[in-house]
């Protein structure tokens, strides 16, 4: 009758979190010697304490200290913002359509996102200085997301197939738009169409970084504090209410900061796909459904990803560069494929 | 029957009408609830129990006439505070992730403000009342129908309300279980609170609450306690089924039988 796997065990979030965190600081330092150029840690550790001023440079090359200080480092902590970023907005996003299928790049936020971007960049706006980009693809999110939200949303009840195909639509309307602007644009204002497809950390500079990190401080505070909102939602919208959820508020602060979150990912990696829909249901299957350690621990898995993704799409085929979004396309859609084929008919259309 | 002095009105309606487009889904209604009552919402499919339900939940707004809540025109309450006051059991209890029993009962607790002991006391009493309490590892997901609703209830009986609304609590469960939900309710009503419930069987009603509300076509036909309200020719008359009322054999109330 009772099978064990529908007992309900829920290990120590706090330890797992702490755990995770250790495993991702270390990933994030092995990654700084991975590359093209392969450096050993102590290289790497003489580089970054050299570049700080702590110890003489010694035998270290330029080459050797640029790779690690200029690229490597940015890159990898950019990486991990991005990984994090999506896997937060996936979480959001699941829980605000009630529905574990819903997934940044799965549902359109991501393309929203990216052509919000895009126009940005051809139609040569750039009232918001460094900023511009991200805001525009923010723009771009959140009407992506509202769109869909009024289209398809858990208020509407029309289930998933409703939301995947209305999501289809959306993203393919976008990615449209995109090839569009791509197409007319001059080689010069535009990163490659690839970039927008699939995604690529490449460019990643200090500027970016410092740019995205209070897009991504904010976006992450903000989907946080809504933690208990979102385990409310999972009773439904007007269960939640009765609960005395403002569901409404609820609603608008969650489209706004998983749409800040894509935003900040979008712009300055592209659109890396999947990540929102695979790591949330992982992790979910050993934390449990809270989104109190739900959250912060698919933030860390999604920022451990996209670093050992990063690190595989520059090293295995130097010195080409593989897209990003390659990586977590190979590895998300059998799993998003498994997620829709092992659905239950009790859980839904 | 009436040896205590009057009660506040908890709750009440004033001349409430709902209409969607020119269609109107309920009349204008007016209707008072006080602490320590059980009041049954009956009649036909489509009569418009669950709208009513809903205007007394704070779901939506009257389209005419007024709902109040202590005095107080429900659509004014901040939702937090609201749930303070009341609760509602919703016929779908569907939940999206796979939280256990224990996780969504204690969800009933959000609305009051924090207290880790007290808060886990409730949950579990609650769970051992509603008849889940050894379910309480089990992701709800897994659970049967029954033990689903099971699930649901001692979740809004953990919100410890003054004002619980429910709609049709007992549709899912076996015999024993509708009983002794209704038995719960009534030992609420006793305690203080209002309670008010959708239910399709009139025997329940009958055997349950103090008051009957009929409604037909989002009219209130008939009001009063069971006596008065579940009357031969007034069920054939709604219903349009032929049946007779009779005297319980064991309990001072009446007993409705298909004929």
């Amino acid at each position: 009758m009772v099978s064990a796997t529908d007992l309900v065990r829920r290990p120590n979030g706090a330890l797992l979190l702490i755990l995770g965190l250790a495993l991702l600081g270390v990933t994030i330092v092995v990654s700084f010697g991975i590359g093209p150029l392969s450096l050993p840690p102590a290289t790497v550790v003489h580089a970054i304490g050299a570049q700080l001023g702590l110890i003489d440079p010694g035998n270290l090359t330029t080459r050797e200290l640029s790779v690690v200080w200029d690229l490597r480092i940015p890159r990898a902590l950019l990486g991990a913002m991005v990984g994090a970023s999506l896997a937060m907005a996936g979480t959001g996003l699941q829980g605000l359509f009630g529905n574990p299928l819903a997934d940044p790049g799965v549902v359109g936020v991501t393309n929203g996102a990216a052509l919000g971007a895009v126009a940005a960049i051809v139609f040569g706006v750039t009232a918001f200085g460094s900023w511009t980009i991200p805001i525009a693809a923010f723009l771009g999110g959140v009407l992506a997301t509202g769109a869909i939200y009024l289209l398809a949303g858990p208020q509407r009840g029309s289930g998933t197939a409703m939301l995947l195909l209305v999501g289809i639509a959306i993203g393919a309307l976008c990615s449209a738009a995109i090839g569009f602007f791509t197409y007319i644009a001059s080689d010069s204002e535009l990163q490659s169409l690839v970039f927008w497809q699939m995604g690529s950390l490449a460019n990643a500079n200090w500027l970016q970084l410092v740019s995205a990190l209070p897009i991504f401080l904010i976006g992450s505070a903000a989907l946080l504090t809504l933690a208990t909102p979102l385990d409310m939602l999972a009773l439904g919208e007007r269960p939640a209410q009765h609960l005395g959820l403002d569901v409404k508020r609820s609603r608008l602060l969650l489209i706004a900061s998983s749409a800040l979150l894509v935003a900040g990912a979008v712009a300055f990696a592209g659109a890396v796909g999947f990540v929102g829909l695979v790591v949330p249901h992982l992790v979910r299957l050993v934390i449990g459904p809270g989104h109190r350690w739900l959250l912060p621990l698919s933030a860390v898995v999604g920022a451990l990803l996209i670093v050992i993704a990063d690190t595989a799409a520059r090293s295995l085929d130097p010195p080409a560069e593989i897209p990003l979004g390659l990586f977590s396309a190979a590895l998300g859609a059998p799993f998003f494929l498994w997620l829709i084929l092992r659905r239950t008919p009790k859980e839904g259309r | 029957m009436n040896t205590t002095p009057p009660q506040p009105v908890l709750l009440e309606l004033d001349r409430a009408g709902y209409r969607i487009g020119g269609h109107n889904i309920l009349g204008d209604i007016s209707l008072q609830c006080l602490p320590g009552s059980v009041t049954a919402l009956v009649g036909p499919n489509g009569a418009g129990k669950s709208t009513l339900l809903a205007l007394m939940a704070g779901d939506i707004a009257p389209s005419s006439g007024r709902a109040l809540l202590c005095g107080r025109d429900i659509s004014t309450w901040r939702a937090r505070p609201l749930a303070r006051m009341r609760c509602v059991l919703p016929q779908d209890h569907a939940v999206r992730f796979a939280f256990s029993v224990r996780e969504v009962v204690a969800m009933g607790r959000l609305p009051h403000p924090s207290d880790p002991m007290t808060d886990a006391a409730i949950v579990e009493q609650e769970m051992v009342v509603a008849d889940i309490a050894d379910l309480a590892e089990r992701d709800v997901r897994t659970l049967s129908g029954g033990e689903a609703a099971r699930a649901a209830f001692a979740r809004i009986l953990a919100q410890r309300t003054p004002l619980l609304l429910l709609d049709e609590p007992t549709a899912a469960l076996d015999l024993h279980h509708q009983e002794r939900v209704m038995q719960i309710l009534r030992t609420r009503s006793i305690a203080g609170a209002c309670v008010v419930i959708v239910l399709h069987d009139l025997n329940l009603a009958a055997g349950y609450a103090d008051r009957i509300v009929m409604l037909t076509d989002g009219q209130l036909v008939a009001h009063g306690n069971p006596t008065e309200v579940l009357t031969a020719n007034l069920i054939r008359r709604v219903y349009r089924q032929q049946v007779e009322v009779i005297a319980h054999p064991s309990r001072d109330v009446p007993l409705v039988v298909i004929t």
